[in-house]
């Protein structure tokens, strides 16, 4: 092996490439606007996106925060729903086979089919936005749960069988707590759906939201204010998730040398 | 100390059943060091699992202080193959684990604190307290498993391969420390091995088992003086002499080795 690069090993690096990386995506959007001379309607510029973001700040940033309450709602619900569940099905094959088919039938229906029922369902309010955002959310937090529940290595099950533990310690001293890195990748899959099922909730019978931003400036072709909401989006996606790696760098130190 | 008459152990397998051990006679006095060899599938590991209460015997009887074991009991413990330390526990954390699963302890956790302490000084572990066991060796990690093993001062201790998957030199270091220990602590053990050499160095008797079904074979007694290494030691040739014994006896040539 060669020695590690200061590209690869240092921790600087690995904040500054991300940025690299963005900062010539950028570069290249407006270089193609400037040398195809497109028109706004069509593309507008990264400076056009930013003046518009800043002509209507606290408008914008108040969406975001609308379609960020949604998401983060829906997706703790998620947790909240879908974690039990995973535990249920790796205690007992009978439950596994009764729910299984019907989670993944769940999870194969178009969301974007079910957006307007949802609305039929439960009305104008946010509660449409949340389900749809805990339908997309659901099932990755619960195979992964459920994946990592069964992960357990036998000889530490052994080992606390032969210290006479009860079922209950077994199951808190030992199977959650090794599980836990793969409940945390079943989160991190599961934030970035959880944007995308807010916008489409939003693109339904919404008042409010980035997503309702996007639709709106759809129908009157202001694209410079859709590509400012869809900024946004991706900037509350990125945070979402590495907001999440944070917390399990934070709770889970001993995980990291695994990889 | 551990008694076991006419113990024989069947496993319902995929292709019928498997007779794993048959007419197991077999009495460990207190204090005794006796390790069991044999092919690997001959048995030698459910037999330590028999004692250990880990699995009941199909047939026969296994007793340990002059009761039936009906399960696994807190004067015994149980070291494995691999350290089976909890990933996320700090080096004395792993090693008051049994303190903290059994809460109805003879000794306050001040008292295990120290010995825990003591233990890792014992085999060279001070310091590292606080480590996560990632950041040990393979061999200290399997250190921190002894040390774990004798936290509550087992009368009995069942060990299955512990060493097998450490290097040479680690191996060499470790098997005298544990000669060591159980010299100053007076304990039974039971050891499992596939390696010739090991068996003798450690025991005061080595079990031989046939394979399919695990049978005992013989039972040889090892009276060279101890401290005994399995480096250099005053006794090379005794060692040769027995291990070429014990050799022939697992190569199954039959009855005219035995004599």
């Amino acid at each position: 092996m060669t020695k590690r690069s200061w590209l690869t090993g240092s921790p600087a690096a690995a904040v500054i490439l991300p940025i690299i990386g963005l900062a010539a995506a950028i570069a290249l959007w407006w270089l193609a606007t400037v040398v195809f001379s497109i028109q706004p309607y069509l593309l507008p510029t990264p400076w056009d996106v930013v003046v518009k973001f800043f002509d209507q700040p606290g408008a914008l940033l108040s969406e975001t925060g609308t379609s960020l309450l949604e998401t983060i709602e829906g997706f703790l619900l998620a947790i909240v729903i879908g974690v039990p569940i995973a535990l249920l099905i790796v205690r007992s094959v009978v439950l596994e086979r009764l729910v299984y088919p019907l989670l993944l039938m769940v999870n194969s229906i178009p969301k974007v089919a079910i957006a307007p029922l949802l609305v039929v369902w439960m009305g104008f309010g946010q509660w449409p936005k949340i389900v749809m955002v805990l339908l997309m959310c659901f099932f990755p937090i619960v195979i992964s749960t459920a994946q990592g529940m069964k992960s357990t290595p036998t000889e530490l099950v052994e080992l606390m069988r032969s210290l006479n533990a009860t079922r209950a310690q077994e199951f808190f001293k030992l199977r959650l707590r090794y599980a836990m890195p793969q409940i945390f990748t079943g989160f991190k899959v599961a934030i970035s759906l959880a944007v995308i099922g807010a916008v489409i909730g939003e693109f339904v019978g919404a008042t409010k939201g980035l997503g309702y931003v996007i639709q709106q400036s759809g129908a009157s072709a202001d694209t410079t204010l859709a590509f400012a909401a869809i900024m946004l989006l991706s900037v509350m996606s990125i945070v979402l998730f590495y907001g999440l790696v944070l917390l399990e760098h934070l709770l889970l130190p001993w995980a990291q040398e695994k990889r | 100390m551990i008694r076991l008459d006419g113990v024989g152990q069947v496993f319902d397998g995929r292709e019928g059943r498997v007779t794993a051990l048959e007419k197991i006679d077999l009495h460990v006095r207190g204090g005794e060091f006796v390790t069991l060899i044999g092919r690997s599938g001959c048995g030698k590991s459910t037999l330590l699992r028999l004692i250990a209460g880990l699995l009941p015997p199909t047939s026969g009887s296994v007793q340990v202080a002059e009761e039936p074991v009906t399960g696994p009991r807190r004067d015994v413990s149980f070291m494995f193959q691999r350290p089976a330390l909890l990933p996320w526990r700090s080096v004395l954390s792993n090693v008051m684990l049994p303190v903290e699963i059994d809460k109805g302890s003879d000794r306050g956790k001040a008292a295990y604190r120290d010995r825990a302490h003591q233990l890792l000084e014992l085999v060279g572990l001070q310091g590292f307290e606080r480590r996560l066991p990632h950041e040990l060796s393979g061999g200290m990690q399997q250190r921190v498993s002894l040390c774990r093993s004798l936290i509550r001062d087992p009368q009995v201790m069942l060990m299955d391969e512990p060493f097998s998957a450490l290097d040479a030199l680690t191996r060499t270091e470790l098997s005298e420390e544990l000669q060591r220990i159980k010299m100053e602590l007076a304990t039974t053990i039971v050891f499992v091995t596939h390696s010739i050499e090991e068996a003798v160095v450690l025991a005061d008797r080595v079990v031989v088992l046939t394979p399919r079904p695990g049978r005992m074979r013989e039972v040889v007694d090892i009276d060279i003086p101890r401290p005994r290494s399995l480096a250099q030691n005053a006794y090379v040739t005794e060692v040769a002499k027995i291990s070429a014994r014990l050799h022939a006896l697992l190569s199954e040539k039959d009855s005219e080795d035995r004599r």
